[in-house]
């Protein structure tokens, strides 16, 4: 079982959180600061997996975890879940991610964390892995988005320019646009599938 | 209505969406708290609106600020409102803010269940995805109970989207509603043969999971997971069933062998390393689940150790970590195997990565030898240095204490080497196992004799420069150290070289800083030296030294009498005075030394931890009984005596501030003595027994050479380090002397060590000096037990449900019926019997939030349309939908035939016996509940255990043999089945799930004799047993069958039987009798004699289980006099008990 999935950024900054047994809302903050805490520190090249994550579970949890420019993605799983198989999980995350966004960086993750949940629940459900064929996974997500786009129909449409407009006039966005691409290139992991 | 719609979105494009939330809370970075609270009151306001749009903008906007760590609850019931709006797009942003917020204590769950029943039977399959989806994160057992049937019927849906969510989640509600299992299960196997991939996946994930919890009811799948192993591709599945088999084989050894040879094919020729890993993490749970005499099998092992090994050289630090992880678990079973790659493991030390140096020292633990044990040690005391976080430090403390104590300090020759260690490990700045060091220190100077002149040396130098350890206030963990410095150099003092100048160090004013119970050590062994010194002195009648001791110890022990601590602060003065008298009598040049150390008398002995808790009850003494007569307060008191036997531990005297009077304390020493007088460990403290100094016991202690040339006195400096080299040299020395009388064997000398199992040539290393490990006393017979319980809160232990026993009729998912009364009223009615305080709740939570500067009468009209519109969403929830009796109907296809189980388990065997059984086929010793094994039918395989037995691999005659007798058992079995089976009818039977068998499938007559009966109540009189049944004709209504057994040998009569009714059920009673009448049984009870009487109840919803109070009062005639007997019960409606009994159609 996946008992938490977690996406923050390099300063600790909650971009998802995704618990799949229930905390309090400080229970929760408390896990991604004592999560953050923990990977933080680790260097790169040394190996991805960290044991006693404190706050979930207890000894049979660890925390499966890949670093990607800005953002740590942090599943805290079982041991029912094979450590490299999450691995790879998160590798297929990602790269979904990166087909659906076009080229992720942080800021998708920042504005669209509704359309993150929803790429992930065709991943995860209730803790268990549903899908882990991206190409699968990209076809329903395109379906449910081609879903919408129909239902907002005519009505959506003044409400898209405006906030097209609005995305323009911001000054910040062009400031943030470069904040980092995420390297999706992972080296030494044979393919999964 | 077309300008308000228009209206609507026009105003919705100026409304703050999510982007623009997240934009302004990254613009306003200062005060980031107020900016999200003035958005939350926006959101609020949004709330309000009736444009669903607006609506679910504000809950996508709360699902983002919940991220952040603020608590939305209060929003649940919009949530909920979103979820049921038609449009996917606002339905998704729903379900997705339940997901995160929802859990089983929100209250507005219980009104999502017709919602979600509805989305679930939505023609749009992205609408079933996203209610399948959310309720994977909340559902609760009432939703499971609710809705398992339709997620049921799911499984079997067109669409593979749907079918593999549905699969995933039956496992959640299995979790919740555990009933599910059984009815659910064939279908879930089913689906393990899915045509879709993702199906399947989902479907061996769910069994996975299920398996690893109980995995023995798992046992007969494996046939099927064995297919699925050597046919499927996809590497997820593979992982999930291999991991599964590493589960079971430790149940079932025969299905171990069988799985050796695939795995061993996909170790060769996988390019995954996930799966390798997988693959070898089996084969050793496998080779360990095998008794280890299997010589064929270390071509297995050495095929493991060898992938291993290629991970761990593995640039990549994943794999290495991995690597060192599965090695570990080889090293329980094959530590010689792993031994031969120590030099791998020791370069693993070195790694930059801590993690991959834990699990490196994970696996030192068992590769230490007595040849090597000082060369690792002396490795990890390098890293101790270099180390820079405590933790890892601290961890690399516990592994050397550890590794060196390892078995009764199997490996160590050398103790002194080992004490040196010790306090080497002294010198580390800020450890918190303090502690641990000082009771490995206090444990070897006790059991280890030899080693006490040395060790009490090594003491007295830690004492003389004590301000070493003390004089950072940091370093408070290590000042445990002196506690057993200051104990050994005073039990052991005959072994000190200048006993004075300890006692001198012992009394320094500093001392005062040390924490309370340590300074009580130091006076009290103060005192011991000071017997010591007195001794020394009195043999040299040199008068003046031995009184200027005394006077040191009056000048300074005043210190200690000040002391806020009462432990120090008793001894302290108590031993003033002492040495005062002492003083005195010197003065008077009386010899008082010989008296002094009289007090001191004694030697201890280690007492294994737990021996005084086993030691035996003598014969005729009554632990129970009173000493003394039982002062009449307190019933507890009488436990008192025996909590302090069994807390009794010599050597962790520490002070216990216990409050207790002066009564109780003599009560208690008088009981103590009793037990210590019948206990035969325990050191009498008659003076006469010993007189240790000259007691013969301690003369054969040989006295261990010191060599002193090393320089033991300078405190910090590394020594052990020359024990190496000494042991080295010494070695050498000893393979020269061997090689001279190379066929004279050497006795070995360890007197009292258990044998031991290190590695090759072991013997061949003989200890420095003489050790003779004073073992720890246990009472014979005894043994030190380690019974862990396993936790009973596990929400897995639940589901330990036998799958292969065929389904009863009782057993069915619950299926929505349509019951009159909803039907007159759809939904007005439940709405207020079930929604009311729900409702106020909700609107006095309003209320508050309104309060914040609003007038009150807008508030009032406001409140008052907010109800009219819970109560229409309620009323849309709530809707019923006839297409779902058409659904149920469905599932009646899936019945499965009840012989099919039982004939799968012979199958089982019969699949693992296929494969080479040595003749030695080991029995199981499952140790399954004794419940499950007498009532379970013939599937259990673990239920056979002379089976395996019989099984001869060679012959093939003998298989065909078995087959038939296979055959014979079965028929047996079935008969014997058959027989319990009507031997349960009419059977009280209290245990919850064992009750469900007792119906089969056989019975079709209507309305099948009630099966599960449950204690109502019970005296002495008269036992009563009930069970709850539907009824077919009105469903309103339900039968309670009550059974009255007269268990007395009286005349039971005119017994009445009354319910306090709830509004949710009431007993019907004849007309024209008032609501609180009783019923009159009508019949009356001969002793012995049992009747059973039937009362009918009116239920309003079932989906409220109720507990009814009630009395049953009834007059008991004797011979003599009749009496008037009273007796309370109460009567449980569960939602279960609601289910009416069809035929199965599962």
């Amino acid at each position: 079982m996946i008992k938490a999935i977690l996406i923050f950024n390099n300063h600790g900054k909650p971009r998802l959180s995704k618990f799949y047994e229930h905390y309090t809302e400080d229970t929760e903050q408390q896990i991604i600061r004592e999560t953050f805490h923990l990977v933080s520190k680790r260097d790169e090249n040394i190996c991805n997996f960290l044991e006693g994550g404190l706050l979930i579970g207890g000894s049979d949890n660890k925390l499966i975890y890949r670093h990607y420019a800005t953002l740590y993605f942090v599943f805290c799983v079982d041991s029912s879940e094979s450590e490299l198989g999450i691995l790879d999980l998160i590798q297929v995350l990602v790269e979904t991610l990166d087909k659906c966004f076009e080229n992720v960086c942080e800021l998708d993750l920042i504005f669209h964390v509704d359309k993150v949940h929803n790429i992930l629940a065709e991943m995860v459900m209730g803790g268990m892995v549903l899908e882990t064929n991206m190409s699968e996974i990209i076809t329903q997500v395109e379906a449910q988005g081609k879903m919408e786009k129909s239902e907002a129909g005519i009505t959506g449409a003044p409400a898209r320019a405006v906030s097209a407009v609005k995305n323009m006039n911001l000054p910040e966005m062009p400031k943030n646009i470069n904040i980092g691409d995420i390297s999706i290139k992972v080296p030494n992991l044979p393919s999964f599938k | 209505m077309a300008l308000k719609i228009v209206k609507g979105s026009i105003d919705r494009m100026f409304d703050k969406n999510l982007q623009d939330l997240v934009r302004g809370i990254r613009n306003h970075k200062e005060d980031e708290a107020k900016y999200i609270s003035t958005c939350i009151d926006e959101i609020k306001q949004e709330l309000k609106q009736d444009n669903i749009a607006v609506k679910a903008n504000a809950v996508c906007k709360l699902t983002y600020l919940q991220m952040l760590g603020y608590d939305v609850s209060w929003a649940a019931f919009n949530i909920v409102e979103v979820m049921s709006s038609s449009k996917f797009t606002y339905k998704r942003i729903g379900y997705l803010a339940a997901s995160q917020c929802f859990h089983e204590g929100t209250d507005v769950i219980m009104l999502t269940t017709n919602q979600i029943r509805k989305d679930l039977s939505s023609p749009h399959q992205y609408d079933t995805g996203v209610a399948l989806t959310g309720l994977s994160c909340f559902v609760t057992p009432d939703l499971a109970r609710d809705l398992a049937n339709d997620i049921m019927t799911l499984m079997s849906h067109t669409k593979p989207y749907i079918r593999k969510k549905a699969v995933l989640i039956m496992y959640k509600v299995f979790l919740k509603y555990p009933e599910s299992l059984r009815p659910a299960f064939p279908r879930l196997k089913e689906k393990l043969e899915d045509p879709d991939p993702g199906v399947q996946s989902a479907a061996v994930n769910v069994i996975c999971e299920l398996a690893r919890r109980n995995p023995k009811n798992y046992l007969s799948l494996a046939p099927l997971f064995f297919k699925l192993m050597t046919s499927s591709t996809n590497n997820w599945v593979l992982i999930k069933i291999i991991k599964l088999f590493g589960a079971l084989t430790p149940l079932e050894p025969r299905l171990g062998k069988k799985l050796i040879e695939p795995l061993t094919n996909l170790i060769h020729s996988t390019s995954a390393m996930s799966l390798l890993y997988e693959c070898v993490n089996t084969v050793i749970a496998v080779l360990i689940s095998l008794s280890s005499g299997m010589p064929n099998h270390s071509a297995s092992i050495q095929l493991c150790v060898q992938k291993l090994r290629i991970l761990i050289e593995d640039s990549d630090q994943n794999l290495k970590y991995l690597g060192l992880l599965a090695m570990s678990k080889i090293l329980k079973t094959h530590p010689k195997s792993v031994q031969s790659h120590k030099d791998l493991i020791l370069q693993c030390l070195d790694d930059k990565d801590e993690s991959i140096r834990l699990r490196a020292l994970d696996l030192l633990y068992g590769m230490v030898s007595k040849k090597n044990l000082m060369e690792i040690v002396k490795k990890l005391m390098l890293h101790v240095d270099k180390a820079e976080g405590t933790t890892y430090r601290d961890e690399l403390l516990t592994k050397i204490i550890d590794i060196c104590s390892q078995s009764n300090y199997q490996y160590i020759t050398n103790f002194e080497w080992y004490i040196s260690i010790l306090v080497e490990l002294t010198r580390l700045e800020g450890t918190r196992h303090g502690h641990l060091i000082a009771s490995q220190m206090l444990d070897v100077a006790i059991r280890v004799k030899a080693i006490r002149g040395f060790a009490v040396a090594q003491m007295a130098t830690l004492l003389d420069n004590a301000h070493l350890l003390t004089g950072n206030t940091q370093r408070n963990g290590i000042c445990e150290v002196l506690y057993a410095a200051a104990w050994i150099c005073g039990e052991f003092s005959e072994h000190l070289e200048d006993p004075m100048q300890t006692l001198e160090a012992m009394l320094r004013p500093k001392v005062a800083t040390l924490p309370g119970h340590i300074q009580a050590v130091y006076v009290q062994n103060a005192a011991k030296l000071f017997a010591t010194v007195l001794r020394k002195h009195e043999g040299e009648t040199d008068s003046h030294a031995a009184q200027e001791t005394s006077q040191l110890l009056i000048d300074r022990l005043p210190l200690f009498v000040q002391s806020a601590n009462l432990e120090v602060q008793e001894r302290a003065s108590c031993i003033l005075q002492l040495v005062k008298y002492i003083q005195k009598l010197q003065q008077k040049k009386v010899e008082v030394a010989e008296e002094v150390t009289a007090l001191f008398a004694g030697e201890l002995n280690p007492v294994a931890p737990k021996a005084q808790k086993k030691v035996p009850v003598p014969e005729g003494l009554d632990l129970d009984a009173w000493i003394n007569k039982p002062p009449s307060e307190s019933e507890s008191e009488d436990e008192k005596p025996k909590a302090v036997f069994a807390k009794e531990e010599p050597k962790h005297s520490r002070s216990r501030h216990t409050e207790v009077d002066e009564k109780e304390l003599a009560r208690r020493r008088e009981a103590r003595k009793r037990e210590q007088a019948n206990n035969p460990f325990y050191i009498k403290a008659s003076p006469s027994s010993q007189k240790v100094y000259d007691a013969p016991g301690v003369e054969h202690i040989p006295v261990v050479q010191i060599d002193l040339s090393v320089p033991l006195k300078v405190p910090g400096m590394p020594m052990s380090d020359q024990y190496l080299k000494l042991e080295e040299e010494r070695r050498q020395k000893e393979k020269a002397e061997r090689k001279k009388e190379k066929k004279k064997k050497r006795e070995k000398r360890g007197k009292e060590r258990k044998a031991d199992s290190g590695p090759e040539s072991e013997e061949d290393i003989a200890p420095a000096h003489q050790v003779d490990i004073v073992t720890e006393e246990m009472p014979e017979n005894a043994l030190p037990s380690d019974d862990d319980d396993k936790d009973p809160n596990d929400p897995h232990k639940a589901l330990d449900i036998d799958l292969d026993k065929p389904l009863a009729d009782s057993e069915k998912l619950p299926v929505r019926t349509h019951r009159p009364e909803v039907l007159k009223s759809p939904a007005e009615d439940r709405v207020n019997e079930s929604i009311p305080q729900e409702t106020k709740k909700r609107s006095g939570k309003e209320k508050k939030e309104k309060k914040k500067g609003k007038e009150k009468d807008r508030k009032r009209s406001k409140e008052e349309k907010k109800k009219k519109k819970h109560k229409e969403v309620e009323e849309e929830l709530l809707e019923s939908h006839p297409e779902e009796a058409v659904q149920s109907e469905e599932t009646k296809e899936a019945a499965t035939p009840p012989t099919s189980t039982s004939a799968e388990a012979s199958e089982l065997d019969f699949w693992l016996c296929s494969a080479p059984v040595p003749p030695a086929a080991q029995e199981e010793t499952a140790p399954s509940s004794a419940a499950a094994v007498d009532t379970s039918s013939a599937a259990a395989p673990e239920s056979e255990p002379d089976e395996p037995k019989d099984a001869e691999p060679e012959d093939t005659k003998s298989s065909k043999h078995k087959k038939k007798k296979q055959k014979k058992e079965k028929e047996e079995k079935e008969k014997k089945k058959k027989k319990r089976h009507h031997h349960h009818h009419h059977h009280s039977n209290a245990g919850g799930e064992d009750s469900v068998q007792n119906g089969t499938v056989e019975e079709e007559e209507p309305l099948p004799p009630m099966s599960n009966y449950f204690l109502l109540a019970e005296n002495s009189y008269i036992k009563m047993v009930y069970d709850i049944q539907g009824n077919h004709q009105d469903e309103s209504k339900v039968v309670v069958s009550v059974i009255f057994e007269n268990k007395s040998d009286s005349f039971l009569k005119s017994m009445e039987f009354n319910v306090l009714d709830s509004l949710n059920s009431k007993l019907q009673r004849p007309e024209g009798a008032g609501a609180h009448d009783s019923l009159t049984v009508p019949f009356q009870l001969p002793p012995g004699i049992s009747n059973e009487a039937h009362f009918v109840f009116s239920v309003q919803s079932i989906v409220m289980p109720q507990k009814l109070k009630g009395t049953l009062t009834f007059i008991v005639k004797s011979d003599e006099s009749s009496t008037h007997e009273k007796l309370d019960f109460k009567l449980h409606f569960t939602c279960t008990s609601y289910l009416i009994t069809t035929p199965c159609y599962l």
